[in-house]
Order: structure tokens, then sequence, then C-alpha cells
């Protein structure tokens, strides 16, 4: 019986398999839009947390003097109307977006786990219920749902990561539950069962696992809808509460009046909002490869 | 022929019906008699064979006698004891006592957990050893079904298939089990990997003194390893010998006619061709009486209105006939 021996190939392929630092290099090296998505995000959660440090100026502090300032000089990415600086405002903007991007999915995704672990895993009435709920829903479209949330929560930050979650949870929930109802079925639950294993500790151990490859994908791509979201919420009042520096209103705010005279205002807040997108994403599909250990070696 | 080794799990008159609904209601309009009175006994460090068409109802059989799917009546009794009517917490113990083999050796194992770990799990679930013992003993595991303890921390899309039914194996033998179900154990494999398995499972069981309800399509592979065979045809066992009785003096029509079908290697022998016409009817609706005499070459009235039970005609041979 010929042998293959997994580590050998691997050490040979330049895999340090012991030690952090080898183990990232080796996946860098293996998933090259992944690490791009991986600095992304980095430089992302990096600047959201060392803002204070980070921004020469108050992103606050207004200054008339300095509106519409073109950038360069004192204010790198310019300045808006009331002659804040854009970049220290984009800068603090990242806490913003970062904290509604993965509270909304984080909660939304828990949510939507649990509701779609029980639907698949208990069915019957409990499914029918939950489903048609889910249903209804999802007949609304996300911003819809949103708004309508925000609306009646009131605009502070917390509601908005509420207000946002709420409407992810049906997605996530089909999603599991879908899965589940397949895993449910196969032998190696009904081994867990033949061993005695408890119903809660099956769904736990052997079916959540096996669901997280489209679920990470999924969370993935609504890290971007949540910035979105909490963007569009804001620009109608009903997200993040003036003056706080959020890029969906920096952006949606300046776009009909200053997109001709000072496109500055208009162009950075979008980069920002794309390049952290597009970071999350390409993270998202590199992630789900590596965890899925069927393709790890 | 009577063995004397005591009784492992004996059932008796188990039934297994599902209801078919349908409806916007979900109104329940008929039952799949999947399997419908079936009665036998596994002893002690013996093998039984449950064979049969696919669709006949013996994996049915296997899974409602572990109490896997809830058999809608009969007994069953384990080393004595009735585990009819037991709560789940009141089943866990006898548990430990049973033990399942799949069929497919790639679905039948967590793709997302170590094969160590899928080992250990019997034993983590029922708290009988701590980590360190838990790793010495699914290493004793791993080396006593042929794999090398190094494998341990593969995944199971690393191993090979006749490498994972060891791993199924090592599973199912974690815990100790008296009895252990194959359900076809052997039936996803290569011919030549089917041998190593079999071969391995006969081993265990001179060594374990374990007791095998083998099912199986295959009649071949069921002759080498089965001590008695129970041959099963839509839900009902319709004979039930030792298995040399069963090769050299078939009594049930059906049982000649899957007899007929095993290849023989040599091109001599020229043997009563037996070839049922049909196909197996349909579990929902059985024939009245004797469910074979559809397909029965020597079916008569009587078989069509009554149901023949089945008779013992010699010690220990069973058989369910009314033409015997």
């Amino acid at each position: 019986m010929a042998v293959i021996d997994h580590d050998a190939a691997l050490a040979k392929a330049g895999a340090n398999v012991s030690g952090f630092w080898g183990q990232a290099g080796f996946l860098a090296r293996r998933y090259p839009l992944g690490a791009v998505g991986a600095v992304l995000v980095l430089l992302f959660v990096l600047t959201a947390l060392f803002a204070n440090v980070i921004a020469p100026h108050d992103p606050l502090s207004t200054n008339s003097r300095a509106s519409l300032a073109t950038p360069g000089g004192v204010y790198w990415l310019g300045a808006d109307f009331m002659g804040r600086d854009m970049f220290s405002r984009i800068v603090y903007g990242a806490r913003i977006s970062l904290a509604v991007a993965v509270g909304a999915t984080l909660l939304g995704g828990i949510l939507g786990v649990a509701i779609g672990l029980m639907s698949g895993f208990i069915g019957g009435w409990f499914d029918l219920a939950t489903q048609r709920l889910m249903d209804i829903m999802q007949s609304l479209p996300l911003l819809v749902m949103a708004l309508v949330m925000a609306a009646s929560l009131g605009p502070s930050l917390e509601n908005t990561i509420i207000a946002i979650a709420i409407p992810l949870v049906p997605s996530v929930a089909r999603v599991v539950r879908s899965s589940t109802l397949s895993l449910r079925e196969q032998p190696f639950v009904e081994a867990a069962r033949a061993i005695g294993m408890g119903e809660v500790r099956i769904a736990v151990r052997h079916v959540l696992p096996n669901t997280l490859a489209p679920l990470i994908v999924l969370g993935t791509a609504q890290l971007g809808s949540a910035i979105l979201t909490e963007a569009s919420l804001s620009f109608l009042g009903l997200g993040i509460p003036e003056p706080y520096p959020s890029w969906g209103r920096m952006l949606s705010e300046s776009a009909a009046e200053y997109v001709r005279t000072a496109p500055w205002l208009v162009i950075f807040p979008g980069v920002a909002i794309s390049l952290t997108v597009f970071g999350t994403n390409l993270l998202g599909d590199a992630l789900r490869d590596i965890l899925d250990p069927r393709q790890r070696t | 022929m009577v063995s004397a080794n005591p009784p492992v799990i004996e059932v008796k008159d188990l039934k297994k019906h599902f209801p078919v609904k349908k409806g916007l209601l979900r109104r329940t309009v008929g039952q799949v008699y999947a399997v419908d009175g079936v009665t036998f006994t596994v002893r002690a460090g013996e093998t039984l064979g449950l064979v049969g068409e696919s669709g006949c109802g013996k994996t049915t059989a296997g899974r409602a006698a572990m109490r896997l799917v809830e058999p809608t009546s009969g007994s069953i009794k384990v080393e004595g004891k009735e585990i009819i009517g037991l709560s789940k917490g009141e089943l866990r113990p006898y548990r430990r006592q049973m033990q399942i083999i799949f069929q497919d050796p790639f679905s039948s194992l967590n793709p997302r957990m170590t094969a160590g770990d899928i080992v250990g799990e019997p034993l983590l679930v029922h708290g009988v050893a701590n980590a360190k013992e838990r790793q010495e003993q699914v290493a004793a595991l791993f080396a006593r079904v042929g794999l090398r303890t190094a494998q341990m921390k593969n995944y199971p899309h690393q191993f090979s298939g006749g490498q994972r039914q060891r791993i199924g194996i090592a599973r199912a033998l974690a815990l100790g089990p008296k009895l252990i179900v194959g359900d076809e154990p052997v039936s996803a494999l290569d011919v030549s990997i089917q041998a190593q398995v079999i071969n391995l499972l006969m081993e265990l069981q001179a060594e374990r003194r374990l007791s095998y309800l083998f099912i199986s399509h295959n009649l071949a592979v069921v002759e080498h390893i089965s001590h008695q065979i129970a041959v099963m045809y839509l839900g009902r066992i319709v004979e039930y010998a030792d298995t040399r009785s069963i090769f050299t003096n078939a009594q049930h029509p059906y049982t000649e006619a899957l007899l007929a079908a095993v290849p023989v290697p040599d091109p001599a022998i020229k043997r009563k061709k037996i070839v049922l016409q049909g196909d197996v009817p349909s579990p929902v609706k059985p024939p009245s009486g004797c469910h074979f005499h559809t397909r029965c070459p020597y079916a008569v009235a009587r078989c069509k209105v009554e149901s023949p039970p089945l008779r013992e005609i010699a010690p220990g041979h069973q058989v369910s006939c009314h033409l015997r």
C-alpha cells in the first residue's frame, strides 16, 4: 500500500507547518488574492483601532476658511464645505463602519445560525412557522427592511447595528437550514446517534461545522452590504447621527452638490468603501478554502 | 445444528411501518411495510447474515434492531433485557453494547474531524477515559485495524475507501460492543479490499467474541463470514438456517433463486437456472398471502390467500412456504 506522507509533501511545497509566521507565509503564497484581502482588512481594522493616532485633525472641528479646500498641503485629502479634514473623517469613519459591519454581521449571523439550525433539525411545525416568517422578511429588500427597523428604533449606533442585523437573519437562516437538512441524514450523524450522543451535541458538533463554508462566504458578503446599508441609512438621517463621520453619509451628502466642484468629497469615501468591501470579499473566498480541510493539502 | 452460545440480541416480531403522507394536511394515506414481523437471534461470537434484494427491508431491520429508527412494534432483547420502551437516557448504556458500520465509507465520517477524533468520540461521549487515556486507546484501535497511529491527525479525505472503512470499524470497536451491525460494510469497496476488510472483521470476532448482524445483498460474501443466514423478502424472513444448510439444502424458492444467481468459478458446472420474473412488489401494497407468490415458479392457489408461517422443518432450519 502506497503511503502518502502529507507532512513531507507540504514541507517540500514550502509549508512551515509549525509556527504562525511560517504558516501565514505559506498561505499567502497559496492564496495571493486572499493575502491582498487580508492586508486590506488588516489596514481597515488598524485604521479603526488607531484612528486617534493616525488622524492629523479633529474630524469634528469646523473651519470656515478651509471650506472645500483642495487635497494637498494641510488637508491631504481636502476638506468638506464645513472645513472638516476629509482624511481625518475617513480615518474615524473606519471605526463606525467597522462597528456596524462586524456588529450587524455577527448579530445577524448568530440569530440566523440559531434559527436555521433549529429549523432544519427540529423540522415539523417549527420549521414551517420560522420559514414562513423568513419568507415575509425576505420579501422586503434589505434596505427597506432596515429603514423600517431604523425608523422605529431611532438613530444611534446600536440601533443602526440592530436595524441592519435583523434583515440579514433570513439569508443566513436559509443557508444553514438547507445544509442542515441534508447533513442530518448523513451516516456520520447516524453514527453519532449510534454512540448515544444527544441531539443538541450532534447539531453543534457534527452539523454546524459542516455548514461553515457557505456561511463564511455569505458573512463576508454581508460585511460589505452592511457597510453600504449603513451609508444609505445615514444619508436618510436614520443611521449614524451628525456630526459623527460615516463613510456612507460623507459620500451621499456630497454626491449631489459637490461631485462637479469638489469631486474629492465623493471619491475618497467611495474608495474607502470599495477597498474595504473588496478586501472582505477576497479574504472570505480564501478563508472558505482554508477552513475546508478537504482543500488544505 | 443448534448453537449453544448465549444470545446477544433476540429480536421478535419486529415491525417498522412508515406512513405515506399526502396532500396539504399531510394525511396518512397508507403504510410502507418496510419490516413486517421479523424474528431473529444473534448469538455471542457468531454472525447472522441478513440477505435480500435492495428494498426488502434488511437495512431498516438492522437499524430498527438498534433503535436507530423507532420500531412500530415488536420486542428487542439485548442480553435478555427488553430495550423497546426505554427512554433515550435509559438506552444509552445499551448503545455501548451495539454499534454499527455503514456502507458508504465517505459519508459515514465527518469530513471536518480528524480520524483520531472520530474514533475517540464514542469514548468522549460516554466519558470513559480522560484525554490522555483516550489518545492511547485510539492509538491502540488504529493499530488493531491496520492503520498507522501517525494518521490519527489526518482528515477522512486523506484516506482511501478501505482505510476509511477501517476508521469506521475502529469507531464501532471503541466502546467494546458485543454486537456490531454491519450495513453492507464491504459493498462499496473494491473486491480486493472487500476480502481484507472481511478478514479483519473475522479476526476481530475471534479475538473479542463479537457478534455480527451482517447485512448484505451478496450471498458469496455472507457465506464466508456468517454462521447463520436469514433470507428476507419484502419485509419478512422467508428462510432462516445455518449457513451450510442454506447453501446445500435451500428450501424456499426465493433462496433457490438467489443461490442460482451466485456466480460459480467453474464453467463446466451446469446449474438449474432460476430467473425470477418482474420486480419486487411495492411494500406499500404487498401481495396477499405469501408475499412471494407473484414471482414464485411453484405458486399454487393457496399461496395467494394464506400467508405461510415460518415453520421449523429441521432443527434450526426455518422456512416460510406452504409447499415444504
